[in-house]
């Protein structure tokens, strides 16, 4: 692995408060703040942005377990692709990881066929059935880094309390998908006019802000760390800002496809709109980005959820939730700052510096000393996705055909480029 | 009579135009001539094939469907999910290939999933008639109701309408209230509100939980049963309630406007949301409703196959 010597870019340290032209070393997988003496790889990066690597703080790579969805590998390389050097995994995985096993299993196929940083999360209750805590203790000295029943929300009050009370023993956020199932039931979309029009079942609003509101009121009085997971709704993102201004240890993070398209995509019925939580209105859209914009929500992630083809091929009620969403989240997030919602320095911390902070990693900043990740980025590019191209193996992506801005050009984790456009790897 | 019909598929009535509304009602206006001859077949759609796949129960609409293809000399096949792949785990999709496969022309399809008539008009060369999807739309429904209307009342523009019932979950509601109100009929829907939100306003319509007040001025009153299959439990208290303050029973009938038309879309539960008395009286089509049923489908069927009105 040859020393690099990233030359010329306009680098953005959120960590470090560095927004200017100069150029970045990595030595033996590290940043360095000297130049390496010989055998240097130079990139050019004039007009480029360089950052610390992007993580992804919510991705599903379905391994093990749905291999014919995305595996480590594929779902790896995808990340890649966007940018990403990290990217942290949820449990709802078959088996599920409830259990040390699956999270060594997942570290091992990271070491063999991963090319980013692989974070795995723990389930928060025994195969994520909101009944028993699952050993999260012995799951944290196996290495997650934050547990959550993600794909499912824990309904027990009373045990979501002892889940968070526990986890603090340990210094693991707790992740949330704020969903209450009684107000959401058989919902399959936001519930407003469009869920009206079209006649397919609604998942209220409310049914995410009860949860949020529940969320709060436990990370409060625990005293530790609730992150809320892709927040979808205007309701939700007023709970969250108000709680931070009285201190309470609450997180939250958006999606793009949440900040960009509404319910009314719906409308065709096409599966590929279909995710939960689900689009919602203009109103909640423009929350989300209200969120983003004075730091209430301070982690952008995809909810990357690859399915099958023929899985998203049925009836709307009867399609799984979710879409792919790590090759077009950067450019999708790039949009706020051309819409000058956010500066570049504070889109890159959703990125970097917020999301290590949350999760205790050793990454998102590129201080001398720190791992080699680094996520080169040309924001001025206008490209077309093309879903056909995806390195995911799912095609599930609502974006398929959309004009996009911006991306990631070299990608570099640990000193080593794993992607570079234009360059077969 | 020239039509200016261009649709393969009849997906829902948000789509059609008020022409295009109008092209079907005077087609079937015609084909209803036609019911009433000795010999009530015509050969339009002769050598033609129509697969009626039928996901969701049904007796009138799947009936009404196969009778009109057999009049418009079609071959006809039925398709319920029981009695199919479908049961044996088959997907929509790979049934409806199949039908492809086989060269039908015309796929009429109901289903309890909202959109299923889109998916399949999306893969599928052949015809694709919606005869009801989920809470989503029930376009012949909506058609024959203003048929029987127009019939009775000479005119749809400017009527009082009112819907009284299970509306959230009702298909036949919002094929009713897109008709209705592309026609220039004043809608008033009422029921509890939990089955009648107010998001219907935006739909252009009133909405009222007081049902005197919504059946008052009514020249039109259609009644809509609760729709079980599709609602959650705790919508409201029992169908005893239910009836003592939404049932048409016979002092609120009379109290309606002594022209004013009942309907129903079927299948009518008496002494539940319809006093039995006023289900058989002189002032309720329920029955007509069915027949024009037969003449509405008749005319989609046509349509849809690139028929013009030269013929019957």
């Amino acid at each position: 692995m040859k020393p690099l010597h990233i030359k010329n870019g306009r680098v953005i340290d959120p960590a470090n408060r560095i927004d200017e032209v100069r150029d970045v070393f990595i030595v033996d997988g590290k940043i360095s703040a000297k130049p390496p003496s010989d055998g240097v790889e130079v990139i050019d990066a004039t007009g480029k942005l360089v950052a610390p690597g992007l993580i992804d703080i919510h991705v599903h790579l379905r391994e093990p377990g749905r291999g014919d969805k995305e595996t480590i590998e594929t779902g790896t390389r995808c990340a890649a692709r966007g940018g990403f050097t990290s990217v942290v995994c949820m449990p709802n995985t078959s088996p599920v990881a409830d259990n040390t096993g699956t999270i060594a299993f997942i570290k091992q196929r990271t070491a063999e066929v991963g090319c980013v940083n692989v974070f795995p999360t723990g389930a928060i209750s025994k195969e994520l059935k909101g009944e028993e805590l699952a050993p999260i203790g012995s799951l944290r000295r196996a290495g997650v880094v934050a547990i959550t029943d993600d794909g499912n929300c824990v309904q027990n009050n009373e045990l979501m309390r002892r889940a968070v009370e526990y986890a603090r023993m340990f210094s693991l956020p707790v992740l949330d998908h704020c969903q209450d199932y009684n107000l959401v039931a058989d919902g399959v979309m936001n519930e407003g006019y469009w869920s009206t029009a079209l006649g397919l079942r609604g998942w209220p609003a409310a049914g995410e802000d009860v949860i949020v509101a529940r969320n709060i009121l436990l990370a409060e009085q625990a005293d530790w760390w609730i992150h809320c997971q892709h927040l979808s709704s205007a309701r939700s993102v007023e709970l969250i800002r108000q709680a931070k201004k009285r201190g309470v240890k609450i997180s939250a993070e958006a999606c793009p496809h949440h900040f960009t398209l509404t319910d009314e995509c719906l409308k065709t019925y096409d599966t590929n709109f279909k995710m939960n939580p689900p689009l919602r209105t203009e109103r909640d859209r423009e929350a989300v980005l209200e969120g983003l914009a004075d730091a209430t929500i301070e982690c952008i992630a995809s909810d990357h959820a690859p399915h099958c083809t023929y899985e998203k091929e049925v009836e709307f009620d009867l399609a799984p939730f979710g879409i792919i969403g790590l090759e077009t989240e950067l450019a999708l997030s790039l949009e706020l700052v051309r819409r000058k919602l956010l500066t570049l320095s504070q889109l890159i911390e959703k990125f970097t510096v917020n999301p290590a902070r949350l999760l205790s990693l050793q990454k998102g900043t590129l201080s001398a000393g720190a791992d080699g990740d680094v996520t080169i980025i040309d924001p001025d590019p206008e490209w077309t996705y093309d879903v056909e191209q995806s390195a995911s193996k799912a095609r599930n992506s609502p974006f398929h055909g959309w004009k996009l801005k911006g991306r990631a050009v070299v990608t570099i984790v640990g000193g080593k480029i794993v992607w570079q456009e234009n360059r077969v790897s | 009579m020239k039509t200016d019909w261009q649709r393969k598929d009849l997906l829902s009535i948000q789509d059609l135009s008020v022409d295009e509304i109008n092209t079907v009602l005077d087609t079937a206006a015609a084909f209803k001539q036609v019911g009433k001859r000795t010999i009530k077949k015509v050969p339009s759609l002769r050598g033609k094939t129509l697969v009626n796949l039928f996901i969701e129960p049904s007796t009138r609409t799947r009936i009404s469907f196969e009778l009109a293809a057999k009049r418009l000399s079609a071959d006809v096949i039925n398709i319920t999910a029981t009695a199919s792949s479908i049961a044996k785990g088959e997907t929509l999709k790979d049934t409806a290939l199949n039908l492809q496969a086989l060269n039908t022309d015309i796929i009429v399809i109901r289903h309890s999933a909202a959109g299923a008539p889109h998916f399949l008009a999306r893969l599928l060369k052949a015809s694709v008639i919606n005869a009801g999807d989920g809470a989503h739309e029930h376009p012949t429904q909506a058609l024959l109701d203003a048929l029987t209307i127009r019939e009775k009342k000479g005119r749809i523009e400017g009527l009082n309408v009112t819907i009284l019932g299970d509306i959230l979950y009702s298909r036949v509601a919002r094929s009713n209230i897109w008709l209705l109100t592309k026609l220039g009929a004043r809608v008033t829907l009422a029921g509890p509100s939990t089955l009648v939100p107010r998001v219907f306003e935006q739909f252009g319509c009133r909405v009222t939980y007081d049902i005197e007040e919504a059946i008052r001025g009514a020249d039109v009153i259609n009644l809509l049963r609760i729709q079980h299959e599709r609602q959650r439990e705790t919508m409201f208290p029992s169908i005893g309630e239910y009836t003592a303050m939404f049932g048409l029973n016979k002092e609120r009938f009379a109290r309606t406007k002594p022209d004013a038309l009942i309907m129903h879309p079927g299948p009518i539960n008496r002494g539940v949301e319809i006093d039995s008395e006023i289900a058989d009286c002189n002032r309720s089509v329920i029955l007509e409703q069915v027949t024009n049923g037969l003449a509405v489908r008749m005319a989609v069927l046509f349509l849809c196959s690139g028929g013009q009105m030269s013929e019957p």
